[in-house]
């Protein structure tokens, strides 16, 4: 089986954020593979155990990111490919990488395409799906479990807490739910073999790619922090006033009623 | 001896050469195959380990050995084995990675330390080839356990002194053992023993025991102060019976054997000591930043943040200290041509040559550990006496370091010891050294230091090494042979030293970090190493002092109080300014940062 893993390099759940001019700070910030992502390299290495074939890796970002794909390749992951756009693309969305990634992708006939379900940083879902609207295959967002038998693919879906069972069939885009498996570590034999095993860099011109073909269809216009949290408040009296309180400050203060 | 060889480091010369910093390993050389191991090390801590630390506290010890096999399959267990005998094979790097990881997991990490440490490098390093067929792959998967087994009720630092016998038996088959071993971490579980004994009660040798062996079998569970996740029981050897060819090494040099395993133990626990440390300290952070008195954060206050200062300068040095001496082994091991590259006498020696670096690791990163953990308890006050807070158990935990691998104050002894060896074998030029100083103190004129970056520290260290060879080399005029009887000034001889092995290792780190990535980035590193090497330099002159006016009468006393005079003469930094501006950076982070 073909298998493809989509993903993404992320600040670590714990960085705290930091904005300076109008962008997020990344100076000496850690980073991490997108843990949605995680769960998406642990079920292509499960699917692939189980039923044979190759799974590659692939993000689009710049050389730092290598160190992820590595971790993948560590996990277990066959091949790695990083689309490296650090000299052609100034702004990037969902649409820009969606692109990139679907135009790799269009004459390798993947049978299985894994993403997360959102990243942690940007948080939109849409890059999965994106993908396989360009390939023009069909695509399960948030799955929960994942059975392929044959062309037939069994697929537990997670909506808003709900269950959805959904049957599909290969070639397929599904996007990871938190639930879907447990992700692995690396292995120190992995880590060891991850450095042999062979990580591809391209580049725009590599897949005939010009920058208009792959700008932005967003703008960003301002970056900021939440409102910071305040202390909490406790009414104090009788119960009837305490309610009164209640009800003018959220009319006049939240401004939530 | 290959030229290679020759432009080795040698062991204990950084007292009387200096290194440029591109020589020295530091922590910001790790590869990303470093990081992703220690990040695995990591997470198989916090996720398999701490969640049944309560019950590996109440000794249930299956589990330690449930987790040891999980760590087996994640390859934590086979770093230091070759791989053709089922391990990995990897770096010292790699392996000093997951000692400090490892660390957070507390009496587990004692376990885990004990088997792939002084348990199974014996037979990593001086087994047969079929000893090592035989025990080391179901070591490095965590089938079997190992364990180390050398103290007797009789016999701690004396190790020597061992009483338990070995005697051949009649048919020559089998070394019949008979005698107790005290105190052996992983004895309630392990499967294999390395253990010491004297054939014919004379020739201390080494052993390879299995638990199934006839006569065989292990005392009750320790009731122990700290790391109570790990076992600890006797040993107890009634006409055991070992298989001949289960003698480690020779007859007669178990010596050889147990003071190469002492090496390797010593640096590791200073390995761990700074995983201990750096936790500690993250938790206490965490603590201060969270608990209010008088309305404020105690974090806000600045006797507070003086101990966050305080602690991280001290574990700044403690972390370049022991990884600059990994990176020594390193560098050694890396100039073996491929034959003795296989042979463990050859890597043995490698890391024997660094036997006064790994004594001085030992003890130093031991005590740094210790100061976190208390100053750790107290910036939690009350809460810190409890159970429920983490830091209490981190508290326990550390007091046996300073125990263990040789007491802290046998491995002080031992310094100055070494050192006049490898001077009467000629290995290092002290005594050629000595004299030149002696000259040149007479004409000793004040150096003017400038005021450019890490220029005052470089003139401390400059001035530390000369103050080192002033004392010891008074005192080992004064005293001849009979220094040994001198304890209390040999200990402060190798204070000194060791002050100064860690001032260097801060400096020359910090050096290699600025010279890479400038000072902007390395801010807290340029902070924590004017601080350390300031109250260094502070206690080295103290110990100077104290020892010059043991040794020295008269005329003489007043002559060399003088040259200490000029050797130490500086204007101090504002150690307070420093600390609040170190400690600011930590308070943010919530954890040590460099």
């Amino acid at each position: 089986m073909n298998i493809f893993v989509l993903m993404k390099r992320t600040f670590d759940t714990e960085e705290k954020i930091v904005i300076a001019n109008g962008k997020v700070n990344e100076d000496g910030a850690e980073f991490i593979i997108n843990p949605y992502d995680e769960y998406a390299i642990e079920e292509a290495i499960q699917v692939r155990d189980k039923h044979g074939g190759e799974i590659t890796v692939i993000t689009v970002g710049n050389e730092d990111a290598e160190k992820e794909l590595r971790t993948a390749l560590a996990m277990g992951c066959d091949k790695a490919v990083l689309i490296n756009v650090e000299d052609d693309v100034e702004e990037q969305d969902q649409y820009t990488t969606a692109k990139i990634i679907a135009e790799y992708l269009k004459d390798k006939q993947p049978d299985l395409i894994l993403a997360g379900n959102v990243a942690i940083d940007g948080g939109s879902g849409q890059v999965g799906p994106r993908v396989a609207e360009l390939l023009g295959i069909s695509y399960v967002t948030t799955i929960t479990k994942l059975d392929i038998d044959g062309g037939k693919v069994t697929i537990v879906r997670d909506v808003e807490g709900d269950e959805e069972i959904i049957e599909a069939s290969l070639p397929l885009l599904v996007t990871a739910q938190q639930g879907l498996n447990e992700p692995r570590y690396p292995s120190l034999p992995g880590i060891m073999k991850a450095k042999k095993k062979p990580l591809e860099e391209l580049e725009l011109d590599d897949l005939d790619l010009e920058e208009d073909d792959v700008e932005a269809k967003t703008k960003t216009i301002e970056v900021f922090l939440p409102p910071k949290k305040e202390a909490g408040k406790i009414l104090q009296g009788e119960l009837a006033d305490q309610v009164k309180e209640l009800v003018t400050l959220l009319r006049t203060e939240a401004k939530v009623v | 001896m290959t030229k290679a060889v020759e432009n080795v480091i040698k062991g204990g010369s950084f007292l009387i050469e200096d290194v440029p910093c591109e020589r020295v390993f530091t922590p910001e050389d790790f590869t990303d195959e470093h990081k992703m191991i220690a990040k695995t090390t990591e997470e198989f801590v916090v996720n398999e380990v701490l969640p049944q630390l309560e019950h590996l506290e109440n000794h249930e010890f299956d589990r330690s050995v449930k987790l040891l096999k999980q760590a087996g399959e994640l390859g934590l267990l086979g770093a230091d084995v070759p791989e053709e005998y089922g391990g990995l094979g990897l770096d010292k790097i790699s392996s000093a990675l997951i000692a400090e990881k490892m660390a957070r997991a507390g009496g587990f990490s004692i376990s885990h330390g004990a088997h792939v440490g002084i348990g199974s490098l014996p037979i990593v390093l001086f087994g047969t080839e079929e000893q090592k067929q035989k025990y080391l792959p179901a070591l490095a998967t965590g089938e079997k356990i190992a364990a180390y087994a050398l103290t007797e009720p009789g016999s701690g630092s004396d190790a020597l002194g061992a009483k338990t016998t070995a005697k051949l038996n009649a048919e020559g088959t089998h070394y019949i053992l008979n005698g107790e071993k005290q105190w052996i971490t992983n004895a309630g579980f392990a499967d294999v023993f390395v253990v010491y004994a004297k054939v014919d009660g004379e020739h201390f040798s080494a052993f390879i025991v299995e638990r199934d062996f006839p006569g065989v079998s292990t005392g009750t569970e320790e009731k122990k102060m700290g790391i109570k996740s790990s076992s600890t029981r006797t040993l107890i050897l009634q006409d055991a019976l070992v298989p001949k060819e289960n003698l480690l090494g020779e007859v007669g040099k178990g010596h050889v054997i147990a003071f190469n395993i002492l090496n390797i133990g010593r640096y590791k626990l200073g390995i761990g000591a700074v995983g201990g440390a750096k936790r500690a300290l993250e938790i206490t952070i965490q603590y201060a930043n969270q608990r209010q008195q008088f309305k404020t954060p105690i974090s806000k206050f600045t006797l507070t943040q003086e101990k966050f200062a305080t602690m991280a300068s001290r574990l700044y040095a403690t972390e370049s200290s022991v990884y600059r001496t990994v990176g020594l082994f390193e560098e050694r091991m890396s100039q073996l041509d491929e034959e003795k590259a296989k042979d463990g006498k050859e890597i043995a020696k490698s890391i024997a040559e660094y036997a006064i670096e790994c004594s001085l690791n030992k003890f130093f990163a031991t005590e740094t550990l210790d100061y976190v953990v208390d100053e750790g308890v107290q910036i939690h006050g009350g809460y810190g006496f409890m159970q429920e807070y983490e830091i209490e158990r981190a508290y326990r935990d550390s007091r046996i370091n300073r125990i263990f691998e040789g007491t802290n104050e046998i491995n002080r002894l031992l310094v100055p010891g070494m050192y006049l060896r490898k001077a009467t074998k000629g290995e290092l030029p002290l005594l050629q050294k000595a004299q030149q100083l002696q000259e040149e103190l007479m004409m000793l004129m004040p150096e003017e230091v400038g005021d450019g970056v890490l220029e005052q520290e470089k003139y401390l260290v400059r001035n530390a090494k000369k103050i080192a060879l002033l004392v010891a080399g008074l005192a080992a005029q004064t005293f001849g042979p009979k220094l040994d009887k001198e304890q209390e000034i040999l200990v402060n001889i190798a204070d000194i030293v060791s002050n100064i092995y860690a001032m260097e290792s801060a400096l020359l780190r910090t050096e290699k970090a600025i010279q890479k990535s400038g000072v902007e980035k390395n801010k807290q590193k340029l902070l924590y190493t004017q601080i350390f090497c300031q109250e260094a330099f502070n206690e080295i002159e103290a110990h100077a002092k104290e020892t010059i006016v043991a040794v020295e009468q008269g005329d003489t006393l007043r002559m060399m109080l003088s040259a200490l005079r000029k050797l130490t003469r500086h204007t101090p930094i504002n150690v307070i300014a420093k600390k609040r501006e170190a400690a600011a950076a930590l308070i943010e982070a919530e954890r040590y940062i460099v």
